[in-house]
């Protein structure tokens, strides 16, 4: 059994009021930071940790808490990003709605660290529900003056807010989220500046995911230290994975980093092997917007080496052999799916959540979900498969923000992997079944 | 600082950017844009023509950049070397937005009354492909009338968000600008609002395309068959400095004057763009200036200055910084 700091309280009954929150050991974080650490220290535990951001791009937590600027007389503030949007990811969700009380002590030691008094927590508007749970226990943590003025009899204050977002993917994008935060439409914004320069009201800020700030409380409790301990090199720690797609037991574990792929599918501790006897075909390791591979690429490296649940490993070999951590939305493929369908409906949400600032992105991933189509209704060519190529290529590394790769890198692994199902579907006129998307479409309209 | 694109090196003052030290150097190395408007703040970003690959970094980190960067929002360091027009790589990837631009783009110009001053047209014919690989439906729209004066024609629009901007910042009080997003985005009605504005009209001189025209010239004529005369007048809202569009001795337009960059020398106000069409309302100066390049000058500005400086207290008002700004 690897160790449990995130979620080894989920099971316990009441485990999302204040009270028996607080009796296992809660807010522990929060007496320890303020009352025996000055800001600095919780900070320097956090690098000390090598906890990297659980958002998607795994960049190193306390060197992007020391790059936050800090004027004299300008305010600083924490945002928690709760957008998690990207498909086969929601790890944070059972978080949030298991113990919501991690996040919020999360948040209270960071903002300490930080020098923020006012923080927010932006959530998916689809998340309302969970916004509800996050509120009460909110309500519940001012009541018992963990939040508010003069935490703890110190001098250091916090506000605590939710903002409900209106449900677009494009908002888990950092800048974008802020717009939004500010009560605009949420469009990314043209970097630099970055938040921790002007962020939040042109202040600087730190967006940092649920995860991420939850970390930060056993990571106080343990010592930066002892927190790198586990984990393999610059992997360090535990992370939540959301386990998906045909295997016998999904659902968010938490693992050590650097669990081995191949035991995390087919263990019983974990995914517990693919569902009615079928063989695996491929994963998509970190969420939507990471490459595809194929099972001989994602259990072993080109190399030929066992691939292991960590940043490094999964990214060993580059987007030719390898893959991204990303998120951590582990979805896995049995042999009788169809790569082209799945990857239309990949396509077809990054259109659908473009927030068409920039040419290539805007119009870029209509055309691709466009051409996709044709592989569907069986009228594609050969010569269709070069074009989605060249469309995904025109797209990624040309876009203001990280969703225009976020649309390309999925069409690209899927034809650098699996080019001969295109071709196949091409030659052939094969039709796919997409009546579930026409049973979808009717609902809609 | 120095900095070197396409080989040439110039020297620049801090805080100038690619596109900007590129114009200094000349329009042979400078990026074309469709987004970027010197004169609207935090404009540029968004189209992606203008893309540059930096080669070096600068002199203190030499790394080359990972990515092409947008030329006019990227700020040249000491010491960093660029290649646009030598790189083939960024001249592929032009040609690509190019593409992007057309694909929904209806490429009526014979019926379009921006053929002939057009950036689409002209970006199209440097950078484009001869033939379209895009076999779908393209996107359509019904046309707007924003007030009797100007013409929204969504089709043709490719959401450079200048006249976003110059509703903004030249005329008072706008908050939305686009809704809906990705590829079903539109320039929004809401933009009616402004038509009261006495600075509206100038929307319809940033935009790069027919998207926003003058419904006041609609059809009168093609651009190629007026001549442009500059011209002034005495007006107590902006500069009243302007281009008649002339046949004969009928004024069939009045639009700002424009730099060599195709960008308006200074804004006019809708009195002097809509309602002097006749020559007498006019002290004609001569044949225009195939181009030219000016900034805009302080004197008789007091309006405009005065809106600029409400729009700034807005944005205190609400806690805004400026962007573009670092502290
Ligand atoms: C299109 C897009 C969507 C994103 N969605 C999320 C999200 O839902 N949740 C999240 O934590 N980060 C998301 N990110 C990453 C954030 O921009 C940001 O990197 C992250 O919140 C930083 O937190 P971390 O350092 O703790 O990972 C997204 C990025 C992009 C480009
Ligand atoms: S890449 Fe896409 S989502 Fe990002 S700014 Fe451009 S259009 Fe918007
Ligand atoms: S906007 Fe330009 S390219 Fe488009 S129809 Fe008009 S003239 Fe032609
Ligand atoms: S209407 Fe014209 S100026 Fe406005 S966004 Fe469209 S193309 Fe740009
Ligand atoms: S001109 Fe630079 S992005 Fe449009």
């Amino acid at each position: 059994m690897g160790r449990k700091l995130l979620i080894h309280n989920d099971k316990v009954p009441n485990i999302h009021t204040l009270e028996v929150y607080r009796a296992h050991g809660g807010y522990a974080s929060v007496e320890k930071a303020l009352k025996t650490m000055t800001p600095d220290q919780v900070t320097d535990e956090v690098k000390k940790s090598g906890l990297r951001g659980r958002g998607g791009a795994g960049f190193p937590t306390g060197m992007k808490w020391s790059f936050l600027a800090k004027p004299e007389g300008v305010p600083r503030f924490l945002v928690c990003n709760a957008d998690e949007s990207e498909p086969g990811t929601f790890k944070d969700r059972y978080l949030m709605e298991k113990i919501p009380h991690a996040l919020i002590e999360g948040m209270i030691t960071s903002s300490y660290a930080l020098g923020a008094n006012q923080s927010y927590i932006y959530i998916r508007g689809e998340y309302f529900y969970v916004a509800r749970i996050l509120e009460q226990a909110i309500r519940e943590a001012y009541a018992a003056g963990w939040l508010g003025k003069n935490i703890l009899g110190t001098n250091y204050s916090l506000d605590l807010s939710v903002q409900v977002g209106g449900g677009a993917y494009i908002c888990g994008e950092e800048t974008a989220l802020l717009e939004s935060l500010e009560g605009k439409r949420g469009n990314p914004r043209i970097k630099p500046p970055f938040p921790a320069v002007a962020g939040l009201w042109g202040c600087p800020t730190v967006v940092n995911n649920v995860e991420t700030i939850a970390a930060v409380c056993p990571i106080v409790m343990m010592g930066g230290e002892e927190y790198a301990k586990i984990g393999i090199g610059k992997s360090t720690g535990t992370k939540l994975i959301s386990a998906s797609g045909h295997i016998n037991k999904p659902g968010v574990y938490e693992i050590e980093l650097g669990v081995p792929v191949e035991e995390f599918i087919y263990s019983e501790e974990y995914c517990g092997g693919i569902r009615n006897g079928k063989k695996l075909k491929a994963v998509v390791a970190g969420g939507s917007s990471v490459p595809i591979l194929p099972t001989e690429l994602i259990l072993k490296t080109a190399k030929g080496e066992h691939r292991l649940m960590t940043y490094e490993s999964l990214a060993d070999g580059g987007f030719q052999t390898g893959t991204m951590l990303g998120s951590g939305g582990f979805i896995v493929m049995d042999e009788d799916t169809s790569i082209v369908k799945n990857l239309f409906t990949f396509t077809r949400f990054y259109h659908h959540e473009s927030c068409g600032q920039c040419s290539p992105c805007r119009e870029g991933t209509g055309w691709m979900e466009k051409i996709l189509k044709k592989f569907l209704n069986g009228t594609a060519t050969e010569v269709d498969v070069d074009l989605l190529w060249d469309v995904q290529s025109k797209i990624e590394g040309k876009t203001i923000c990280p969703l225009g790769e976020a649309a390309a890198w999925p069409v690209a692994a899927a034809i650098r992997h699996f080019k001969h199902e295109f071709l196949e579907i091409a030659r052939n006129k094969k039709f796919v079944d997409i009546s579930h998307y026409e049973r979808l479409n009717a609902i809609k309209a | 600082m120095k900095v070197t694109i396409d080989g040439i090196e110039i020297d620049v003052p801090k805080g100038t950017t690619i596109l900007q030290a590129a114009r200094m150097i000349g329009p042979e190395v400078a990026p074309p844009t469709m987004c970027y408007y010197s004169k609207l703040k935090t404009s540029g970003g968004y189209c992606r023509t203008c893309l540059v690959k930096v080669t070096k970094g600068s002199a203190q980190n030499p790394n080359p950049m990972p990515k092409p960067v947008a030329s006019c929002r990227t700020e040249v360091m000491e010491g960093m070397e660029v290649q646009n027009i030598t790189s083939p790589e960024i001249l592929e990837a032009r040609k690509g937005v190019v593409e992007f631009l057309l694909i929904n783009h209806p490429l009526d110009c014979p019926v379009c009354d921006q053929a002939g001053e057009c950036k689409l047209q002209d970006l199209g014919y440097e950078h484009g492909a001869a033939k379209t690989r895009y076999e779908f439906k393209r996107r359509e729209y019904e046309m707007i009338d924003i007030g009797d004066k100007i013409k929204l024609h969504m089709n043709r629009c490719i959401l450079c968000y200048r006249c976003v901007k110059t509703a903004e910042q030249i005329t008072n009080g706008r908050v939305h600008g686009v809704v809906h997003r990705g590829d079903a985005a539109e320039i929004s009605t809401y933009i009616e609002q402004a038509i009261d504005n006495d600075f509206s009209g100038n929307v319809i001189d940033v935009c790069p395309v027919g998207a926003l025209t003058d419904r006041t010239f609609r059809f009168k004529s093609r651009v190629w068959f007026t001549k442009p005369v500059d011209a002034h007048c005495k007006c107590d809202k902006c500069s009243g400095k302007v281009r008649l569009w002339m046949k004969g001795d009928d004024v069939l337009r009045v639009t700002a004057r424009k730099d060599q960059w195709d960008e308006v020398e200074e804004f006019i106000c809708n009195t002097c763009r809509f309602d002097r069409k006749k020559v007498s309302d006019w002290v004609i100066e001569g044949p225009s200036p195939i181009s030219r390049q000016s900034v805009i000058s302080q004197n008789h500005y007091n309006h405009l200055n005065e809106l600029k400086v409400q729009v700034l207290k807005q944005q205190k008002a609400l806690g805004f910084m400026d962007i573009n700004k670092r502290p």
